[in-house]
């Protein structure tokens, strides 16, 4: 049974391979975002030292690395799964003996590993080459990014997963799918890191999940956050994991009642 | 367009997201000033005209050119055929299809910003203002089409969806600020090979009275009407190529 779940990342990573010349562009634009936004900051810090936290140095690593972190987390379950939706072809999948949730992920998970290695590090080394990227020396910040990263795809998926369900109760949710998109943007700390927000706003941002998307993987990556303090975010990131699998396991019922209902 | 108009809830629904797109930006800028006095040489009164300035041409463009899936509506379910038996020529029936009113709440809300920011910075109003808002604003719609149709053209000849349109979205936006502070290869790549500086900081500059890009602002309606050949140039070329969907 698990083997037949392993089999969709691995279809999955076939299918995307055969797209596969769409991310020689995707590295490159990739790459241009990390540029622009790192001579944005350069602007932005002047002389100064530090913003919230933050060094020059630090900050180039962090916005180098949370572009990267999004090539591999970012994909398009919400989409997908509302087109299901929409088309009627969920039934058929509800029907099927596997989780349709669970299948989705894998699916998710297969691309995830493709970008992994066709956009993220591709794009990670041109990064290198061009900007002053400084890399952690420390075994434990690499360790303990690689596994954040993953929690990373794990808490995006579920709410892109989440997003997408929401097609069984909102007429349209295209959107919902854009706001999302915008605000995991916003709110992972991608385009600001949230530190450098005003203390009200990063107050509310950090009792929310996008932190654990890209700010917390970023700080342990750039060195903010060192030793034990890498189990306490990657505990955050556990957290979220856990909490976000309550509405989807409740939409998921919910959705398979009002199938049936729908479908008399 | 009636259609549209039908759903009411979309409608708005579509209005807070676009606003709340526009807002991203605009809280990026207002983050970046918490902790700066200037960008550039450009303070914030005028960075946030500058952002009013790009909303404006950014608004008519989305509600009447809205390319966005093109490859997977009109080739791979094949509606581009019913498209091409008409006699109106297609890429403007595509444009009709696809007009989207909600977006040009964003236009009105980038006068706004640009009133507001300008009466902060003392601008004056000249007789030229207006005209040469409704020109720029032009101008730039037509670099904005020129560009995203050549985009969309290329899937005349790919039969994979191009990922280039959604990321292309993300880089228009850099065209807004201060093009001065990125390294030469970004500055020339943002003015000459995607000219999205086009759209935003050099336009701005001429009512910000910025004479160092007074040069670029009068440019802008040459670079709007050679991209906007390029695009059709590239469009027409791509369908004349194209065979159908196969059934």
């Amino acid at each position: 049974m698990l083997g037949a779940y392993f089999d969709f990342i691995r279809i999955r990573f076939l299918t995307m391979l055969a797209y596969r010349v769409n991310y020689y562009s995707g590295i490159l634009i990739y790459t241009l975002n990390i540029g622009v936004n790192y001579f944005t900051w350069k602007a932005i810090y002047g002389n100064g030292e530090s913003l919230g936290g933050f060094t020059g140095a630090q900050m180039t690593t962090y916005v180098a690395v949370s572009w990267m972190a999004r090539a591999f987390y970012f994909n398009n379950l919400d989409r997908e799964i509302s087109t299901d939706i929409r088309d009627g072809s969920i039934a058929i999948q509800f029907i099927r003996p596997y989780n349709y949730v669970l299948v989705k992920m894998m699916q998710g998970l297969g691309e995830g590993l493709f970008r992994f290695m066709m956009l993220m590090i591709p794009g990670m080394v041109i990064a290198i080459l061009l900007f002053p990227v400084q890399l952690p020396t420390e075994l434990s910040a690499w360790a303990g990014f690689l596994v954040m990263l993953f929690f990373s795809f794990l808490i995006s998926s579920q709410i892109n997963v989440i997003t997408g369900l929401s097609a069984f109760f909102v007429e349209n949710n295209e959107g919902m799918m854009r706001m999302k998109r915008v605000i995991v943007d916003l709110f992972s700390g991608l385009i600001i890191p949230i530190s450098l927000f005003p203390d009200w706003l990063s107050g509310v941002l950090k009792v929310l999940p996008f932190q654990a998307i890209t700010y917390l993987p970023g700080s342990v990556f750039t060195g903010r956050v060192q030793g034990v303090g890498i189990w306490n975010v990657l505990g955050v990131q556990v957290f979220w994991f856990l909490v976000l699998l309550i509405p989807i396991v409740w939409l998921y019922h919910a959705a398979r009642q009002r199938l049936f209902v729908q479908g008399g | 367009m009636k259609t549209r108009l039908t759903y009411r809830a979309d409608f708005w629904v579509e209005v807070i997201s676009d606003l709340l797109f526009q807002a991203t930006n605009f809280i990026f800028i207002l983050v970046i000033f918490m902790h700066t006095d200037s960008l550039g040489g450009w303070n914030q009164n005028e960075v946030v005209f500058v952002y009013g300035f790009f909303m404006v041409p950014y608004g008519v463009f989305s509600c009447f050119v809205n390319m966005w899936g093109f490859s997977e509506r009109y080739i791979v379910k094949g509606e581009m055929d019913r498209i091409l038996t008409r006699p109106a020529h297609n890429l403007f029936q595509i444009f009709l299809e696809n007009v989207d009113p909600p977006a040009l709440f964003g236009s009105i809300i980038g006068l706004i910003i640009m009133a507001i920011s300008g009466a902060n910075l003392g601008l004056p109003f000249e007789w030229w203002t207006i005209p040469a808002l409704i020109l720029l604003t032009l101008s730039a719609v037509a670099i904005y089409t020129g560009i995203y149709t050549t985009l969309t053209s290329l899937s005349f000849y790919s039969d994979a969806p191009t990922g280039i349109l959604p990321l292309m979205y993300n880089i228009q936006s850099y065209g807004r600020y201060p093009v001065t502070i990125y390294n030469r290869a970004i500055q020339v790549l943002l003015t000459w090979v995607i000219p999205f500086a086009f759209v935003g900081i050099y336009p701005a500059a001429l009512f910000l009275e910025r004479d160092e890009m007074r040069g670029m602002a009068l440019l802008t309606p040459v670079v709007g009407a050679v991209f906007l050949c390029l695009g059709l140039v590239s469009w027409n070329y791509g369908v004349k190529r194209y065979k159908g969907a196969g059934s």
